[in-house]
């Protein structure tokens, strides 16, 4: 009985110990890559290298300042797009918790949400490219919008089923009327929640590429026109890193490079301002 | 002539630097039913989830002194053989819920890895759930899970998972309090049948139910044990005045 | 609700008075004022809470349009090439040969063997969050980081591959004595286990910190060690929702484009071997979309696209079936 027992509480040992090391292991992918991008892109980047467009193969030289300047402008342009329509449904969403229409929309936001990317590309291709006849940066934002809307308006919706009803009451009792209440009382109590969403949101399609792949399809020049063809950050990466040439390679380390930093510092971010702002209830 | 199963000797109980139960010497005589009473927060479940091992469980819980069960000391021995021969019942009935409720009275073997012949599992289910005045309700339908039992059933199932471990004392923590009135009288017309193989230990909030089923009763207070004696006695004439106090219903 | 304002205006901020409320000389103005604004209140909450529904509206009419687009756009492959295309086994354009196995045959396989090297892990990571550590600054951090690992784009994880994973792959291969591609089903599984590791965790964590210490006490008073009690009360009762982990890391890892696509070969025939390069669904799209030049061709990967769209939306049906099932018992 006493052998069992101590085989028994060796087994229960050993257990925890390898749930500790798979649980760590883990990590160690993640680690691998952001030291190896730190080091492969450092070097790439300085002044030039964020100003300038790149140069034709065979020339040295060169930056991605026309990526830099395109992942903004779609980014922002999907952001116009998705932020208002997203709390919007998020709003409608908490507040009609029980509705025919609400169920369906909960259904079709969930789904959206695992609609692969390279889908809803191919989608806005024919929504948007097709008929106007070329590739756009806008038809690339409505794609990023697209796939920005689930995660926004999820929080929005959580966020806001938090907040208790008592505050909704007492905004009518003060004889506000609905738009009132969810414009000054709901939303800013929320907006934690939805701050977050919306930074989630951004941080996921700042680095989407499939989607941009047949919409902004990307460009070598350096453009703010949102009806022509841009390039972003993650098609550059992707095109020069496939591409056989090493002077492109070295502009995707640097982009890689740029890239990582910027989604990773907006995560950490969003769990840092979540918890500063979060409305004490 | 009463013989001691279970002795403290100066326990001491911690969560952090709260000292929850202090210094108790209390000697508990075998096949005895003595209740543990008094306020919430005066230590009686620290006491008893100290006897099995219990307390240790939770983060920043220790405890100090000796718990002697037959004379071997509680607190050097390991948990799990400590908890082998300890059964514990808790407030509210836990049945496993993935489990038949034949996979649930032999459990304890189950989890210990201790194999048994067929023939010796059955016996064990048959006599721990005749034990516990269930076995004629659920006999036909030993390999359904138990959620169809009522409260009180399902209570009984847990009490028979305890049994079938062939413990020497059984610890109960609230048993009834989840309970309606009908279950309460079924469970409690098991203790006057337990205590004739067990001793059993019953931490209740209930002074009727005290002074129904138990032959001893200890009040705690603040962590202390303020008096123990036999439940007639104690009810009817109580030496401490903070006895008399909480018995008179002046604080609960 | 409409009553509500007709009876309690509230004081505005240039303090005018309550409507009812005794009115001086300026009476007729007054009234006619506030009921101007009373009116055009009335008006915008209409207004507001028919935008409201028509954003819900909105969000079922696109999917509604994304469906449909797929589907009619595959509508030119369906009629030519009839079902038997998606498990025809030659994928040659320019001879206009279509079969869909092959990608079908790649998708599977990335998809599963990443599955299969990523349970653990997830496991792990669910079981020590949820069980062994729920609180500390450490756990913290390594929940942190795990979900970090998802936030990392997959064209980054894809040029890694590349440069990194595929060199290190093909000297294994060689001396393992297999076709050192170095790219290929492999590589493309080992990435995909990374990137979908933090999907499976979450939702396990989740569901293993819902198991009641009740009935952990009950495994623990019976005298069962840690390890037992995690196997034979914990486990169990979350079956399912790690079971809607799996799930969910499944379709993750199904519709995973950028990093497989750089990684996988991209070669158009059935693969000989888990070492050998291949195609996936997502990333034949990816690759020849631009280059379809043909209407059957196109039609032929919209069609594919098609096929991702519906197993990938009802693999998360599922998922958030059991989901449901799970926390409403």
């Amino acid at each position: 009985m006493e052998n069992k027992l101590n085989y028994r509480i060796a087994k229960s040992k050993f257990f925890q110990i390898l749930t500790v090391t798979l649980a760590f292991a883990c990590v160690l992918p993640l680690i691998a890559i952001l030291l190896f991008i730190i080091q492969a892109g450092i070097t790439k980047i300085n002044w030039h290298f964020l100003t300038n467009i790149p140069k034709p193969v065979g020339e040295t030289g060169g930056g991605i300042a026309n990526a830099l300047l395109g992942t903004l402008i779609i980014i922002l342009t999907a952001s116009v797009i998705a932020i208002p329509i997203g709390i919007l449904t998020g709003v409608f969403l908490s507040e009609n918790k029980k509705s025919k229409l609400a169920y369906w929309t909960r259904l079709c936001v969930d789904i959206l949400q695992g609609v692969p990317s390279i889908v809803v590309g191919i989608v806005v291709y024919f929504w948007l490219v097709k008929p106007l006849g070329g590739f756009s940066a806008l038809s690339g934002s409505v794609a990023l919008a697209i796939m920005m809307l689930p995660i926004v308006i999820r929080s929005t919706e959580e966020t806001l089923k938090l907040l208790p009803d008592s505050l909704r009451e007492a905004a009518f009792a003060l004889g506000m009327p609905f738009h009132r209440m969810i414009l000054k009382v709901i939303i800013p109590c929320g907006i934690s929640g939805i701050l977050s969403g919306v930074m989630l949101s951004v941080a996921r399609v700042a680095g989407e590429t499939a989607p941009l792949l047949f919409t902004a399809f990307g460009n070598p020049y350096l453009s703010t026109n949102i009806t022509k063809p841009m390039q972003s950050l993650p098609l550059l990466i992707f095109n020069y890193a496939t591409s056989p040439y090493n002077d492109w390679h070295d502009l995707a380390w640097g982009a890689s490079l740029i890239l990582l930093l910027f989604v990773l510092v907006l995560n950490i971010l969003t769990k840092l301002i979540t918890r500063k702002w979060k409305v004490q209830l | 002539m009463e013989s001691t199963i279970v002795k403290t000797v100066d326990y001491n109980a911690y969560f952090g630097d709260n000292h929850v139960v202090k210094n108790l010497n209390i000697e508990i005589p075998k096949n005895h039913v003595i209740a543990v009473m008094g306020p919430s927060g005066c230590g009686k479940t620290t006491f008893l989830r100290g006897i099995n091992r219990m307390h240790e469980l939770t983060v920043n819980a220790t405890a100090k002194g000796k718990i002697l069960l037959n004379n071997e000391d509680v607190m050097q021995m390991h948990p799990i053989l400590v908890r082998l021969k300890i059964g514990m019942v808790f407030q509210r009935p836990n049945p496993f819920p993935n489990l038949s409720i034949y996979d649930n009275v032999i459990a304890g073997y189950k989890l210990n890895g201790i194999k048994l012949p067929k023939a010796e599992r059955d016996k064990i289910v048959e006599e721990s759930l005749t034990n516990v005045a269930l076995w004629n309700e659920v006999k036909d339908s030993l390999n359904k899970k138990g959620s169809f039992l009522s409260g009180g059933q399902q209570q009984r199932l847990c009490i028979a998972r305890a049994v079938a471990m062939q413990p020497e004392v059984l610890l109960f923590d609230e048993p009834t309090s989840a309970l309606d009135p009908i279950s309460t009288s079924t469970v409690e017309e098991l203790f006057h049948e337990l205590k004739k193989n067990y001793t059993l230990i019953i931490v209740t909030h209930n002074m009727q139910q005290a002074a129904r089923v138990s032959d001893k009763t200890a009040f705690f207070y603040v962590g202390e044990l303020v008096e123990y004696d036999d439940t007639k006695t104690m009810f009817t004439n109580p030496k401490d005045i903070r006895t008399q106090n909480y018995i008179t219903g002046r604080f609960s | 609700m409409d009553g509500t304002i007709m009876e309690h205006e509230s004081v505005t901020p240039n303090g005018s008075l309550p409507l009812g409320v005794s009115v001086s000389q300026n009476a007729p103005v007054e009234v006619a004022r506030k009921a101007r604004r009373l009116y055009r209140q009335i008006w915008t909450e209409g207004f507001f809470k028919r935008l409201l529904v028509f954003m819900g509206i909105l969000m079922v009419i696109l999917l509604i349009g994304i469906l449909l687009t797929l589907i009619v756009e595959s509508v030119p492959s369906i009629k030519s090439l009839g079902l038997k295309y998606l498990w025809g086994k030659t994928w040659d354009p320019v001879q206009d040969v279509y079969g869909a196995y092959p990608f079908l045959l790649g998708t599977l396989l990335t998809s599963f063997i990443a599955l299969i090297i990523s349970i653990p892990f997830s496991i792990a990571v669910a079981v020590f969050l949820g069980e062994y550590y729920p609180k500390g600054w450490l756990p913290d951090l390594l929940k942190n980081t795990v979900e970090l690992i998802a936030a990392v784009p997959s064209v980054i994880y894809g040029f890694w591959g590349l440069a990194v994973l595929v060199p290190i792959v093909r000297s294994f291969e060689v001396k393992f004595g297999v076709e050192p591609y170095g790219v290929g089903i492999l590589s493309s599984a080992l990435i995909l286990a990374v990137m979908v590791i933090p999907y499976g965790a979450s939702l396990g964590r989740s569901v293993i910190q819902m198991v009641p210490s009740n009935l952990k006490e009950a495994a623990y008073s019976l005298g069962a060690t840690r390890w037992e009690v995690i196997r034979q009360v914990v486990i169990p009762y979350t079956k399912s929702g790690l079971f809607a982990g799996v799930l969910l890391s499944l379709g993750r890892a199904l519709g995973e484009t950028m990093a497989v696509t750089m990684v996988i070969g991209n070669t158009s025939v059935i693969p000989k071997s888990i070492f050998a390069p291949g195609n996936t669904m997502a990333s034949v799209i990816a690759n020849e979309f631009t280059e379809a030049d043909k209407p059957v061709y196109l039609s032929a990967l919209i069609e594919l696209g098609l096929v991702l769209f519906l197993v990938t939306v009802v693999i998360n049906m599922i998922g958030r079936r059991v989901i449901s099932q799970f926390t409403s018992e």
